[in-house]
């Protein structure tokens, strides 16, 4: 069994805080396709179109028959484990710094063996699972797991190393009027968060699950406001050092497209709040998130976006919300780009249509708060980069990815449904 | 024998002179422009007013590096601020009845000052009736033509969500009835109205007819509204001359504007 993590220490403050490094990170265009699967927490591998040869490493022609046709597909993890190693040093300063380091091979039932990291809990001979997860570099990697849980299991330092896993770990919610804000706060807690900060925006005017918010254990509301940079730079002042995850739920959101609405005053508050909030939120938390990125068991680990699943094709009923979050997707891979430098992760969670007041007129499914909040905890354990929430959304990045131009049309004629 | 008229710049001089002095002083009735202060809020489907937010240009940096500026955005309606005719539909047809084309000389002008305070302190939804102006005329005098009247309730010491005492059936704050207003536009025949609420009309202000009675009255005949005001309690009942500009907005319907009062100091003219 893994040991527990224990809660960590109080920081030093005579020692400077550890510069983040990071594992290599080059890879070729071929390998980037296992990033492109662990983002969404997937075990794909190439598989020959033409002889159905299953590929490892990835690779451009097929090893069995020298065909180019090989397809990303999702295939089965399972393997045994036939070998391992530490590595007791390394020249690589990431590793360096972290060893020693378990490695072995694993022979897949599907065919190749592959070189991975493997968890403390799996000996040799073992049956094992196979996941690929992104390392702190972005670069998705392979590591085995023991075939059932084993207790702690997340617990194990070289898995920390590769999720976003709340337990110890310091949250910023921003948004407490979000009607999703109790459920997050609560999963929060659950996962065993130390302290969950939450953003309160104009506290002069009241909201009804205020008093609920306070009761969730390890709570602090503390102003911020999105839209007000000196807002948001105040309260950076104050905890951006000891911001570990970084939850933005802010949202506004208004029914409408372009030419009914006859003003832009709803798009711009949209934009303002789904745009521009998590720019201010970034140039205000994103610095010390970054130097944070190897700051101990509590360091800094994850930026959470909280989008609209329409980012990817506009629904017209709710035509300039949805374009707000297709700016907001946008700039969420800038943002990626930018805290990837400190190990830190971006990761965006899409929800179709929510229960709440601006899509009551729609028809179910609608995605509930805890379905929400269940998803982020998940995909923070996982160390995931986008996430859809719901049949909605899960539906239409398929759609998406069959046909961008057709489920435009698709959303013309029918609104997506 | 008739008095003489005092020469006008003898009596600017003289002014000036009781500013240098403390003779006269000038007061703040205004709030600061803060993101955090409250603005009025509707259902949340309608149109809303815009805070108060401020962007810096630079701060002597990178971005300009000698100099600090900011751009800032608000509505016509946040902080402290003036309503112009043309804000409310009862005005809107009327001539100069927004800020740019309203003759500069209404900006200075007399005040009266009524107490409600005490009691705003017992009842929220506390009402300036009729006969609490009467009784006021009875012991300060009738009210002047062309003057400012406002209606003092220190609800700016208040804070927080005591200020727009938001309920689930709206907001809690005091204001005037139809008959007061009506009382003051039409036989008085006052310049503007002015409150310490976050607008001229009580919070349950929708629920008289007409609704909200001090924008429809005031407005409809031409004159002018100021809200979220300060430090009235600073204030004499009688003598104080108001200074109250808002900025040359093309066509503009109120705007933020800093509110002055000159006071004699010592309190009340005879």
């Amino acid at each position: 069994m893994t040991n527990p993590l224990v809660p960590p220490p109080k920081k030093n403050p005579q020692k400077r805080s550890r510069v983040p490094t990071r594992p290599s990170h080059m890879r070729s265009r071929a390998a980037l396709g296992l990033a492109a699967a662990a983002a969404e927490g997937r075990f794909m591998l190439q598989v020959c179109d033409e002889c159905k040869t299953v590929q490892y490493p990835p690779r451009d022609a097929c090893r069995s028959c020298l065909s180019v046709e090989l397809v990303w597909k999702d295939v089965s993890p399972k393997g045994r484990l036939i070998a391992d190693t530490t590595v007791r040093t390394s020249t690589n300063v990431y590793f360096r710094e972290r060893t020693p380091w378990r490695v072995g091979t694993v022979q897949l039932d599907i065919g190749p063996s592959v070189i991975c990291h493997v968890h403390g809990d799996a000996a040799v001979d073992d049956q094992v699972r196979l996941i690929i997860r992104l390392d702190k570099s972005g670069q998705g990697v392979l590591f085995a797991l023991p075939d059932k849980a084993t207790p702690n299991m997340e617990d194990d330092p070289h898995m920390r190393e590769m999720t976003c896993d709340p337990k110890f770990r310091r949250v910023l919610i921003t948004d407490a009027r979000n009607e999703n804000a109790p459920a997050l706060a609560k999963s929060f807690a659950d996962a065993e968060a130390s302290i969950i900060f939450i953003g309160e925006s104009e506290s002069w005017r009241p909201y009804p699950h205020r008093e609920a918010l306070r009761k969730i254990p390890k709570v602090e509301i503390l102003p911020l406001d999105v839209t007000d940079t000196g807002s948001v730079l105040e309260l950076a002042g104050e905890i951006g050092g000891k911001t570990d995850i970084l939850v933005n739920n802010a949202r506004f959101v208004r029914p409408g497209g372009i030419i009914d609405r006859t003003d832009v005053n709803f798009s711009r508050d949209e934009m303002d709040v789904n745009f521009f909030g998590m720019m201010r939120l970034a140039q205000a938390f994103g610095p010390a998130m970054r130097g944070r990125g190897a700051d101990g068991q509590n360091s800094a680990a994850a930026w959470v976006n909280i989008l609209s699943v329409y980012a990817w094709s506009n629904m017209p009923e709710y035509g300039a919300f949805s374009a707000s979050n297709a700016a907001a997707l946008s700039l969420s891979q800038c943002l990626r780009a930018e805290l990837w430098q400190g190990g830190v992760r971006v990761m965006n969670v899409f929800t179709g249509p929510t229960e709440d007041e601006w899509h009551q007129p729609l028809p179910p499914p609608k995605v509930q708060p805890a379905a929400l909040a269940k998803s982020v905890i998940g995909g923070l354990k996982d160390g995931l980069e986008d996430v859809f929430v719901g049949d909605v959304a899960k539906d239409l990045i398929d759609r998406w990815r069959a046909g961008p131009k057709i489920l435009e049309r698709e959303m013309i004629e029918s609104g997506g449904q | 024998m008739s008095k003489t008229a005092p020469n006008p710049a003898d009596l600017l001089t003289g002014l000036a002179q009781s500013l240098a002095s403390g003779a006269i002083r000038t007061i703040d009735l205004t709030h600061t422009l803060d993101p955090d202060f409250p603005v009025i809020i509707l259902p949340p489907e309608f149109g809303q007013c815009a805070r108060f937010r401020m962007e810096e240009i630079c701060a002597y940096d990178h971005r300009g590096p000698g100099w600090k500026w900011n751009n800032f955005t608000c509505g016509e309606h946040t902080g402290t601020h003036f309503d112009a005719p043309m804000h409310w539909v009862s005005g809107r047809d009327l001539p100069n009845n927004s800020v740019d084309t309203i003759p500069v000389d209404k900006f200075v002008g007399p005040v009266c000052v009524i107490d409600c305070s005490d009691g705003a302190a017992k009842d929220e939804d506390f009402e300036l009736t009729p006969e609490i102006i009467i009784a006021w005329e009875k012991e300060h005098g009738r009210i002047p033509e062309d003057s400012w009247v406002l209606m003092r309730t220190d609800w700016s010491k208040r804070r927080g969500e005591a200020y727009l005492n938001m309920r689930e059936d709206g907001p809690h704050s005091p204001g005037p009835t139809p008959d007061a207003m009506r009382l003051l536009v039409e036989e008085r025949g006052i310049r503007g109205f002015g409150t310490e609420t976050v607008g001229t009309d009580a919070g349950q202000g929708v629920h008289y007819t007409p609704p909200y009675p001090a924008h429809y009255i005031l407005h409809g005949a031409g004159r002018y509204g100021l809200q979220c005001l300060n430090n009235l309690d600073q204030l004499p009942p009688t003598g104080a001359m108001l200074v109250s500009a808002p900025l040359k907005i093309k066509q503009g319907t109120g705007s933020p504007l800093r509110v002055m009062a000159l006071v004699a100091n010592g309190g009340a003219s005879s």
